[in-house]
């Protein structure tokens, strides 16, 4: 072990940060993967089916679970075709805008005390700014395709997309203003204490709000106009195949991982343990905050298949309505509501 | 009052949340799903699936070529031809269903007074060439040969409702 550690720091720099975006990387794409397998086994046990059961490894079914190997070995031998009247360059183009700041944003995520890839001061910023990146790959995506669908569902899902991060920025402001830091790191350790001492308490308009509008900013269901199946077949993907639309699959899916992950961290306590400051707090001394993160985050993203399996769609003047009259006034009157709290040491969370 | 209570209502996502259990407890439930090829579902005894030509226990044919069947098919699928046999009994020289055309609705069965041609519980078959398609006499029979004792107990079972 102490050999491998010496020989680790005798690598140069750039290798030894290569090693640590693998170490990141991999993982979440695994779980990018096996997140498909659960949505599709969560959805099809709340719709009483059993979900994909016969895909195994080695000639065991083993409940489906090589389903989504086999699903991504399909899509990387298929032909990208590229419409005739689509603009090459930006077509494919897109995807890779969509994917590469769901990927990017994990670089200053925290993943327990100093476990950071880029230990960033002002991670919050880069993390508002990355998100706000992905809507123009739903543009170009919309644009280049050069088919009526993909442009509809690229103006649906753009106007969608600017209007629910006004509302998920304010919810991120009240946390700034509850913390009073932009270091994640520090965001998470403003919270200690207990779990009431978490953000979610004083902040819990601001919660959910957050996460309603990162199920919005995904275009997940209930607000997946930007695909509506019944009316523009898939929205701006609609002429994607093969590797072009696994990439917007990836993306996806790696944003729903990445909201939940930050719902978890910015309102949950992120690696803090539940039973801290309760008599229980010694007997799960032992659990690694990773496995207290990951299981935050598991509950959010069971929450958009959950979100997915119930909700109908909602009607595209709804969603407006949902998110410009009733979220950003919310989000505004609740930062006042923080704000005073902070100024006149509201305990327990601010004194 | 009313619109004051259904507004907080909605603003505390009170519909969504009631939706949110509702499927919760669905997925608690388990799923009712057969896995078909290995598990199958119940067959009624009066399922209406392919065809068969049914014998008397002596093996004697029942059909005696009165085309009432043909005649009763609302989708033209039955064509008969008969002719008297050496013994002078009158059979069917040509007794053809045609799988495309057929609708399954039973009428062939419920007009045939001999109870010769019948529908039998199977529902799992294919056609691997032209002409396949074609239900013919010797096919038919031997159908009823093979299901002689299933149709048998399904008739007895519904001779009391018939």
């Amino acid at each position: 072990m102490d050999a491998l550690i010496e020989v680790y720091y005798a690598l140069p720099v750039v290798v030894q940060i290569l090693l640590k975006i693998a170490l990141i990387m991999f993982p979440l794409m695994g779980l990018v993967a096996y997140y498909t397998y659960a949505e599709r086994k969560v959805i099809g046990h709340m719709q009483v089916r059993q979900g994909p059961n016969r895909v195994g490894f080695f000639g065991f079914r083993m409940l489906g679970l090589g389903q989504p190997i086999a699903d991504a070995v399909k899509l990387m031998f298929k032909e990208i075709i590229i419409p005739t009247g689509a603009n090459k360059v930006l077509f494919l183009l897109a995807p890779m805008v969509m994917l590469a700041p769901a990927l990017a944003a994990w670089a200053v995520f925290p993943f327990d005390v100093g476990l950071v890839l880029a230990d960033v001061n002002a991670g919050l910023l880069y993390i508002v700014a990355l998100s706000s990146i992905g809507v123009y790959g739903v543009i170009i995506a919309g644009w280049a395709s050069n088919s009526k669908y993909a442009l509809l569902g690229a103006v649906r899902s753009a106007a969608q997309m600017v209007a629910y991060e006004i509302a998920m920025g304010f919810a991120l402001v009240g946390v700034l203003v509850a913390s009073g830091t932009l270091h994640l790191g520090e965001i998470v350790m403003a919270q200690q204490g207990s779990l009431l001492h978490w953000f979610w308490l004083p902040l819990l308009p601001l919660f959910l709000i957050y996460f309603i509008s990162g199920v919005a900013e995904t275009n997940r269901a209930p607000f997946d106009v930007a695909e509506g199946e019944s009316e523009i077949v898939a929205g701006f993907h609609i002429e994607y195949s093969g590797m072009a639309f696994a990439a917007f699959f990836l993306a996806e899916y790696a944003n729903m991982i990445l909201i939940s992950a930050f719902t978890a961290l910015m309102f949950l306590g992120g690696w803090l343990s539940p039973f801290q400051g309760t008599f229980m707090e010694s007997w799960f001394e032992w659990v690694p905050g990773i496995i207290w993160l990951f299981a935050k985050t598991a509950f959010f993203m069971f929450l958009f298949l959950w979100f997915r399996a119930t909700f109908p769609r909602y009607r595209y003047d709804q969603i407006m309505r949902l998110g410009w009259k009733v979220f950003i006034p919310i989000t505004i009157v609740w930062i006042v509501v923080v704000a005073f709290m902070r100024v006149y040491d509201m305990p327990w969370w601010f004194d | 009052m009313k619109t004051v209570i259904n507004y907080i209502r909605s603003l505390f996502l009170w519909e969504l949340l009631k939706g949110l259990r509702l499927t919760g407890s669905y997925m608690l439930k388990g799923s009712v799903t057969l896995q078909y090829p290995e598990e199958k579902a119940p067959v009624s005894p009066r399922f209406r699936g392919l065809h068969a030509l049914r014998r008397y226990e002596n093996g004697e044919e029942r059909c005696i070529a009165c085309k009432l069947c043909e005649a009763v098919c609302p989708a033209l699928a039955i064509t008969i031809e008969a002719e008297p046999r050496d013994d002078g009994s009158r059979r069917t020289t040509r007794y053809d269903i045609d799988l495309f055309k057929c609708i399954f609705c039973g009428f062939c069965e419920e007009s045939c007074p001999v109870d010769s041609i019948v529908e039998t519980r199977l529902y799992e078959y294919h056609f691997e060439n032209r002409g396949e398609h074609i239900m013919t006499k010797e096919k038919l029979l031997a159908m009823g040969d093979k299901y002689e004792k299933e149709l048998a107990a399904d008739r007895a079972a519904q001779a009391l409702v018939r």
